[in-house]
């Protein structure tokens, strides 16, 4: 897929997301944007996948750690063809399977649950465990908030240890978390650093920039070595959507029909 | 019971290489065997119980049949959420293995005693529970649990162990054993400490109390049908148990006593709701915290006293 395809597709990957948080009126809109440049990258461009045989033996896996962003995961896995976008009727709404969180095959496609902070790379270490001698890959996307959680750094002590090589993390610098900035709560600056003292092979990209993401998570996906590797993305909170970018408050709020008219005209324009 | 259970599972790994035993830095002494003969299917992940957890689900989803091991309190409480989540909600083939019930660790502090484990564990959807008496109890449901789908968990005394009964070898999941024969009083126990409540039956004989002892070394799903037939058919019936009073064996029998039509007299025996302030070994913690046999017996006598 060229650049300027890939880049209509987060547009409507985004559209999407916008979609089911204004009609669902739930959460999270914000931090589901800062990833979707990095999920569209993964699902169109790098990872091993087959939508019409989700379960295929030798597939590449992806979890999301950072659980609440599970509506940008799941319009993603439509968006790629998993599941006609139809399935994603019925969002956080009474009586349905497709939860604010991501419950794994709730939809297909989703390989692990996640909501709570902290879970994703042990269970994504598990799985690269089991397959050290083959050449899946195993992807995960931890939130720079939820790198406050101690478990994170006990797997990423376990990753490096266990040389799982075949881990490629993203962490989501978006730069903010429940209740505020990260500097102001637990300051994770230097988070490129820790990686690395953790044993990791670590890269920093804007996570915004599709080239960069592409060459970056394709490379590692190649590279020899044992390390496992982390890609720092430095993204921006509600990226997309001017009036949403940076602000904490994205975090919880539904957009109303004036402010959801307004994000889709914005994005449209992509 | 604990090198019984290595040592099942252990052998079963040598036939089924998608068994994985995964410890949080502890076994000294008693999985270097197992590690050095299956290094590909034993791992020590670090004193880390909560990475522990993740890992092992992780290797579950995919196709793997894993084991935690460590000390109780670490291997349930330290890494709850984990259970929760990763293990239970996902109802993966994970069987959490913890050593040293109750007061098995005494000497080391209430850090290491485990007290609470039965009610935290008994609550969590998918869980089974399996609690064993003696080592015969330990082996037939290890082997139960290789051949099953989890998650699972086995709460183990430290070792060393005597068989409790050469009659009664009959040991089936989510089925009470009974090792004594009795037509007044049922003592439903669990765990180790069953040895006290067979004591307590044979010294109660002098007094022509006769007293059934039954092993309730399957938690949950629990045996109401046995626990519904013993309210219609004892006059009293007592659980024993090496833990916190609260939330265990004593409980999930008083749920079902409650619920149903029928009555009779019952009692509870665990560990008050507090942590001693003082240490000691097994025995002592027992004997000082109302677990003995002749406070046993004395319990015993006074209700039946109350009702003839």
């Amino acid at each position: 897929m060229n650049k300027k395809e890939l880049k209509i597709k987060t547009s409507e990957i985004r559209r999407q997301v916008l979609e089911m948080i204004y009609k669902s009126k739930s959460s999270h809109i914000g931090s589901c944007f800062s990833i979707i440049d990095i999920l569209t990258v993964l699902y169109f461009q790098v990872m091993n996948i087959k939508p019409s045989k989700p379960n295929f033996e030798d597939r590449d896996i992806f979890v999301l750690s950072k659980g609440h962003a599970a509506a940008a995961l799941y319009s993603t896995l439509a968006l790629r063809g998993f599941f006609p976008i139809s399935n994603l009727e019925g969002f956080c709404e009474n009586g349905s399977k497709i939860a604010g969180h991501v419950i794994k095959d709730c939809l297909s496609g989703v390989e692990a649950t996640a909501g709570s902070l902290g879970h994703g790379l042990s269970m994504t270490a598990g799985m690269a465990l089991a397959n050290r001698y083959n050449n899946r890959k195993f992807y995960c996307i931890l939130g720079d908030g939820e790198c406050n959680e101690g478990s994170v750094w006990e797997a990423a002590m376990f990753c490096s240890q266990f040389k799982l090589k075949n881990i490629i993390l993203i962490v989501d610098v978006n730069k903010q978390q429940g209740l505020g900035k990260t500097d102001n709560i637990i300051n994770m600056n230097e988070m490129a650093k820790k990686w690395e003292s953790f044993g990791w092979d670590v890269k920093e990209v804007d996570g915004h920039d599709l080239n960069a993401l592409d060459t970056q998570l394709t490379s590692f996906s190649q590279k020899k070595g044992e390390k496992p590797s982390v890609l720092i993305a430095n993204t921006v909170k509600g990226k997309g959507v001017s009036f949403m970018e940076d602000k904490i408050k994205w975090h919880y709020k539904s957009p109303n029909e004036e402010e959801y008219k307004m994000a889709i005209s914005e994005l449209e324009k992509i | 019971m604990r090198n019984t259970v290595i040592n099942t599972i252990h052998e079963a790994a040598r036939k089924n290489k998608n068994i994985i035993f995964l410890t949080a830095d502890l076994g000294f002494s008693v999985i270097e065997d197992f590690q050095n003969e299956l290094p590909e299917q034993v791992f020590n992940v670090g004193i880390s119980e909560q990475n522990m957890v993740g890992v092992a689900a992780g290797l579950a989803l995919q196709g793997k049949k894993v084991f935690i091991y460590s000390i109780m309190p670490f291997v349930t409480m330290r890494c709850l959420e984990q259970i929760r989540v990763d293990i239970c909600y996902q109802n993966l083939d994970v069987t959490v293995v913890g050593v040293g019930a109750g007061f098995a660790y005494g000497t080391l502090g209430a850090t290491h005693h485990s007290i609470e484990d039965i009610a935290v564990m008994r609550v969590l959807p998918n869980m089974k529970i399996i609690s064993p008496a003696d080592p015969l109890e330990a082996e037939k449901l290890i082997e139960y649990i290789i051949k099953n789908k989890g998650p699972f968990f086995i709460r183990l005394n430290r070792g060393g162990e005597e068989n409790l009964s050469s009659k009664n070898k009959e040991i089936s999941f989510g089925k009470g054993r009974i090792l004594r024969e009795g037509k007044e009083v049922s003592i439903l126990s669990t765990g180790s400490i069953t040895e006290i409540a067979l004591e307590a039956a044979q010294l109660l004989k002098n007094d022509k109390i006769d007293v059934e002892v039954i092993s309730f070394h399957t938690l949950k799903p629990l045996d109401v049908d046995l626990i519904e037939n013993l309210i219609s058919n004892r006059k009293i019936i007592i659980t024993l148990e090496e833990h916190s009073y609260i939330g265990g064996l004593g409980s999930a029998v008083s749920e079902v006593i409650a619920e149903s039509d029928k009555k009779c007299s019952f009692k509870r025996i665990g560990i008050n709701d507090e942590y001693p302030k003082l240490i000691g070994r097994q025995d002592y913690l027992r004997g000082v915290s109302g677990l003995s046999t002749s406070n046993v017996v004395g319990i015993i006598k006074e209700i039946y006293e109350k009702e003839n």
